[in-house]
């Protein structure tokens, strides 16, 4: 399962990330790796940087991974986190410009086929307003 | 370079942020998400513990390492914003005149227009920075010492921040209010004003 895509969600709320995460879980199985990350670094409502940067090193794996995020500052944050990265591995991190439950559904899907990230990330983006 | 000037400027930002950290709030909660105080308060606070090693550094690199507390302290959005600003204006180099000031700065503004994808007019932090810029540049040019700009510059960002009232916020959550964002000062735009203040009030008193 690591040469699949991996899914990480970004929320305000650790709960909405670790909802998201199980209901991923739940419907797509276990064949992509998923990692949920929600608060603020005292634990409140927020993203972090530092914690969505565990996240994805949580995930990683060659095929890349696909981020999903609710609100600005999880979108702000999770760029910030992907320039912390290695430079060979910041063009296989991206962030879908999706709703953040049905998206990392819908990328978990795709991803779980074994699709590329381009695709992941496309399929995930169709459900974009 | 003054003595201690690094460790001043860390402590007039740290303490404009403290004290005006609940007004920050109540203006983030009538057009935002109601936690840019309690964000800032806490990247500053997180600024002010590592105070000392800080402020033994050059400018430069004090910029940055400072930048790097607020990306990971902050917890929102502002984080990376004002992260970005410090981070490529310490990576601008050590200015030695104002031009070198405006120079800096500028690389710092441009870091921020490009994390928050946004520009003049959008009712954001850079409708007080690009003025606060701007008014710099002029008085470089002019010749004007660091003293004098300093003086003049609080007062250009003082009424940059009141022109963020009558915006319509097009970036940023107040852009979900659409209309209902007029009349409010923008949170970020007060927030660079009272830094902006901070520093120049240091500068001031060093000329």
């Amino acid at each position: 399962m690591t040469g699949n895509v991996a899914i990480v969600i970004v929320s305000h709320s650790a709960l909405v990330a670790q909802g998201a995460a199980d209901m991923v879980r739940e419907m797509v199985g276990d064949e992509v790796r998923v990692a949920a990350c929600g608060g603020n670094p005292d634990g409140g409502l927020g993203t972090n940087v530092a914690a969505i940067r565990e996240a994805i090193d949580a995930v990683y794996g060659p095929a890349g991974v696909a981020i999903l995020v609710d609100l600005g500052g999880a979108e702000t944050n999770s760029e910030m986190a992907i320039e912390l990265l290695p430079e060979d591995q910041q063009d296989k991190v991206i962030i879908c410009n999706a709703p953040i439950v049905e998206g990392a559904v819908m990328a978990a899907t795709e991803a779980a086929g074994g699709s590329p990230l381009a695709q992941v990330r496309a399929t995930a983006e169709e459900l974009s307003p | 370079m003054a003595p201690d000037l690094v460790g001043r400027l860390l402590d007039a930002a740290v303490t404009t942020i403290r004290d005006h950290a609940a007004q920050l709030t109540a203006l983030d909660q009538a057009i935002g998400d109601g936690d840019h105080g309690i964000n800032m308060r806490r990247g500053f606070d997180a600024i002010a513990e590592t105070r000392e090693a800080l402020a033994a550094l050059p400018l430069d690199e004090a910029l940055q390492k400072a930048g790097m507390t607020l990306v990971m302290k902050v917890g929102g959005a502002s984080g990376p914003l004002y992260g970005s600003l410090l981070m490529a204006m310490g990576k601008a180099g050590m200015p030695s005149d104002p031009a070198g000031v405006a120079e800096v700065f500028a690389q710092g503004i441009d870091a921020v227009k490009k994390r928050g994808r946004s520009d003049v007019g959008e009712k954001t932090m850079l409708d007080v920075l690009v003025p606060t810029l701007q008014a710099l540049q002029t008085g470089a040019a002019n010749g004007a010492s660091i003293g004098d700009l300093a003086a003049r510059i609080q007062t250009v960002a003082d009424d940059a921040l009141a022109a963020t009232g009558p915006m319509r916020a097009t970036k940023g959550r107040a852009s979900f209010l659409g209309e209902r964002s007029i009349g409010h000062l923008d949170p970020g735009a007060r927030s660079s004003a009272l830094l902006i203040e901070a520093v120049c009030g240091v500068l001031a008193s060093e000329a």
